[in-house]
């Protein structure tokens, strides 16, 4: 038991330290890089392969293993590179391509989207579908060659200023719900498509609500059969439980110390505190039984294996411990906890920060009542839900609507 | 990255898993629950040939020479079974004291006869209903013989001998604490098994009356060590609460998945789901911080305080979740004598309350992490 890198990976991480010291620019902490730096950067480590290391070659990949792309990221993360927008596209809709796509649609998309020239994003999600993304209802009719979509999705990260989305419709709602979607590319400039920003408790804006007013999409643009959009959105899911990695580095149990530590409460410092001390070790061995998790998954990836499904805890665990934290450290700031100047609380309003965001969290990816489902079905192997709309036709489900 | 125990490990495990399967089902759990034997001897006996007693005891004093991750692997099982034997005071109390403080002359009198299981030892800590602290052992030793009380003393009425802590000095600090090692067979030492929440395993109550005792370790030395002892035994009591929250969270699923209600299985109600999918989270975050435990103890890391701590904390609250759910999952049956769901929760509040409570290992954990942060 040892938390060594193989000779193997050993050799790896030496070889992406060399490259990445060659060849990363230094964009200074705490700026961050535009648009066309975000994709000169992802250009550059496509031709080098680094842009999809576990992509077979064909594709333009590396053929490498899952733990090569994890060395990788870790000796990225030295450094302020940009990368998020090419998430969705590297992580989720590229893959779903080459999985249900066309030769001449992987022709068409894969590399651009590889070297960064066309950004992705992910049209899903609708106000009254969500966690049951079965559900949606955006309409798409055939009219000769082309599919006419009416609609609405939500959440759609990215999608003001995306080229491209991978789009799931309802194609027939005569027939049980997940029997009648059809899944599309579609360019986000095509007439009709309104893009409207969310804006967020924490006043911040990460989505948006996508709207779709008689958009016309070429039947070629279609991925997979109509139909079977269930099945692509599956392949799209799969890969997103996979792209999602861990909730970045914030204030956490540290600087809660700190805190403890500068913070007087009647009877001295709240660091002396009992009721302090509790919550502090509780949250500490929560974010340390996550980290080795995360590292006896890692100990399978480096050995060639499939993780367990231990990693499946992790955001049922870190989003409502990073309220609950963040909610506390305002507490023991007593009145002076409101304050969300960062000029005039500790840590930048760090904390307060993380009080507004977190709700977000528990929710975005996956709710926690979602998570627990996934453990308690795929790993604990329960009985999935009863599920009264299985069969009727999707026109017939009650909706609450009246 | 190899984070994880090594294939000879996990065959070590799985041996200890068919053996304990074989000879230590809950029917003979319930066996020292409902009589009076104080432990399972044939399946001390089986444990004794296997060589387990002597897991970590080094060759030249008898043992297999083994390490600590054999003995995580083995405790892990221990706890799945919720076996009545006095493993953990005798190897995880008794031995380490003497492998971290004993003279030569201790060690070649006491190391090979417990790896032989010829004895059984165990730690005489606490006396009565509040933790162990130099303040509150008053325990006294002078002149080669020790007085006092020792309540409740895990495995007490089995073990031949035990190491005791008792008080040197006049302060209350912890140089003022020495631990002396005694004859539980002698004279001057009179013992009574104790009335507990956990019937499958003794705790004892005795009484020293000027009982002929040798200091192991320096004069002074003693609080040093029991922290010592107390950090490595958290690891591998934590090994014992992994298993056994694994087991009763087994246990709860497979009643939730045969008893039905309302036209289905009990287990297709979220309400149930969630519960089961609350007790996998804290079992792997039990088990994960436990491995690190190990991880810290194998190597006697300077941060084996705060691992053992980590481990400890983690490991408990999943237990005691884990036993008092198992119940609730089993409705009315849950809290019959006849089901065997109150054998975990029991076992759980022992484990639980052995070796200082989770809130004592909570003041700690922040110490270490102040240290840390200091640093």
């Amino acid at each position: 038991m040892d938390f060594e890198d193989t000779p193997e990976e050993a050799e790896f991480r030496a070889q992406v330290r060399d490259w990445l010291d060659k060849n990363a620019p230094r964009y200074p902490l705490g700026t961050r890089p535009n648009m066309d730096q975000s994709k000169a950067w992802q250009a550059v480590k496509a031709k080098a392969g680094y842009a999809a290391i576990t992509w077979p070659r064909e594709y333009g990949g590396m053929g490498g293993k899952s733990m090569q792309n994890v060395i990788y990221g870790q000796e990225e993360s030295q450094y302020n590179l940009p990368g998020a927008l090419f998430i969705i596209g590297i992580g989720m809709a590229l893959p779903t391509i080459m999985v249900h796509g066309r030769p001449d649609q992987k022709e068409r998309y894969i590399q651009k989207g590889l070297y960064g020239e066309e950004i992705w994003c992910q049209l899903f999600s609708e106000p009254g579908a969500g966690s049951d993304l079965g559900g949606i209802r955006t309409r798409a009719e055939k009219d000769g060659d082309e599919w006419v979509v009416n609609g609405q999705k939500i959440w759609t990260s990215g999608a003001h200023y995306s080229d491209l989305g991978i789009l799931v419709t309802r194609s027939d709602p005569t027939v049980a719900k997940h029997k009648g979607l059809t899944f599309f590319i579609v360019d986000m400039k095509t007439p009709g498509i309104t893009v409207k920003r969310i804006k967020q408790i924490s006043g911040e804006s990460h989505f948006n609500e996508v709207f779709f007013e008689n958009v016309r999409i070429p039947d070629e643009n279609r991925l997979g059969a109509v139909g079977d959009g269930w099945k692509v959105a599956l392949t799209v899911l799969m890969n997103e439980r996979s792209a999602v990695g861990s909730i970045g580095v914030s204030v956490g149990t540290e600087e809660l110390i700190d805190l403890a530590r500068e913070t007087e409460l009647i009877d001295g410092p709240a660091l002396n505190n009992m009721a302090v001390r509790e919550r502090i070790a509780d949250w500490h061995i929560q974010s340390q039984g996550l980290k080795y998790t995360r590292f006896r998954s890692l100990t399978a990836l480096s050995r060639g294996e499939t993780p367990g499904p231990e990693n499946s805890i992790s955001k049922a665990v870190s989003a409502p411990r990073r309220q609950d934290l963040a909610g506390f450290a305002a507490e023991l700031m007593d009145m002076g906890g409101i304050i969300r100047d960062p000029d005039l609380v500790p840590f930048a309003a760090g904390f307060q920060d993380n009080w507004l965001s977190s709700p977000g969290m528990r929710i975005a990816g996956g709710t926690d009542e979602v998570m627990r489902n996934i453990i308690s079905e795929r790993v604990l192997k329960m009985p999935g839900e009863i599920r009264v709309d299985k069969d009727l036709p999707f026109n017939e489900l009650p909706t609450g609507a009246g | 990255m190899n984070f994880d125990f090594s294939d000879d490990q996990k065959l070590l495990k799985d041996q200890a898993n068919k053996f304990l399967q074989d000879k230590c089902d809950l029917t003979v759990v319930r066996r020292i629950l409902d009589g009076d034997e104080l432990y399972e001897a044939d399946v001390w006996k089986g444990i004794v040939e296997m060589g387990w007693t002597g897991t970590a005891i080094p060759e030249e004093y008898g043992g297999i020479g083994l390490g600590h991750l054999e003995l995580c692997m083995i405790a892990e099982e221990l706890g799945r079974s919720l076996a009545p034997v006095p493993f953990s005071s005798s190897v995880y109390l008794a031995t380490e004291a003497l492998l971290i403080a004993a003279s030569e002359d201790q060690k070649q009198k006491y190391l090979p006869a417990l790896a032989a299981g010829e004895m059984i030892g165990t730690l005489a800590l606490n006396e009565g209903t509040q933790a162990a602290t130099p303040r509150t052992i008053k325990a006294s030793y002078s002149g080669g013989k020790i007085s006092g009380t020792k309540l409740p003393v895990p495995d007490g009425d089995i073990a031949n001998f035990a190491v005791v802590a008792v008080k040197t000095g006049s302060g209350s600090d912890e140089g003022a604490i020495s631990l002396a090692v005694v004859d539980l067979t002698g004279e001057g030492v009179t013992r009574t098994p104790v009335t507990t929440l956990d019937p499958t395993r003794n705790l004892s109550n005795i009484t020293f009356d000027n009982a002929p005792a040798e200091l192991v370790g320096a004069e002074g030395s003693g609080w040093s060590t029991i922290r010592q002892v107390l950090d490595r035994a958290a690891v591998l009591t934590a090994f014992e609460q992994v298993g056994g929250a694994d087991a009763a969270l087994n246990t709860a699923k497979e009643y939730a998945l045969g008893r039905y209600a309302f036209g289905r299985p009990i287990a297709s109600f979220q309400a149930i789901k969630h519960k089961l999918a609350d007790m996998y989270i804290k079992n792997e975050l039990a088990r994960s911080n436990s491995y690190y435990g190990a991880w810290a103890l194998s190597t006697n890391a300077p941060d084996l305080p705060a691992a053992a701590a980590g481990a400890r904390i983690a490991a408990t609250d999943a237990f005691n979740f884990a036993a008092k759910e198992n119940i609730q999952t089993h409705g009315g049956m849950g809290f019959t004598w006849e089901f065997d769901c109150h054998l975990f929760y029991r076992r759980a509040k022992l484990l639980s309350v052995s070796l200082g409570s989770a809130l004592s290992w909570k003041d700690k954990l922040v110490s270490e992490l102040e240290k840390r942060n200091a640093a």
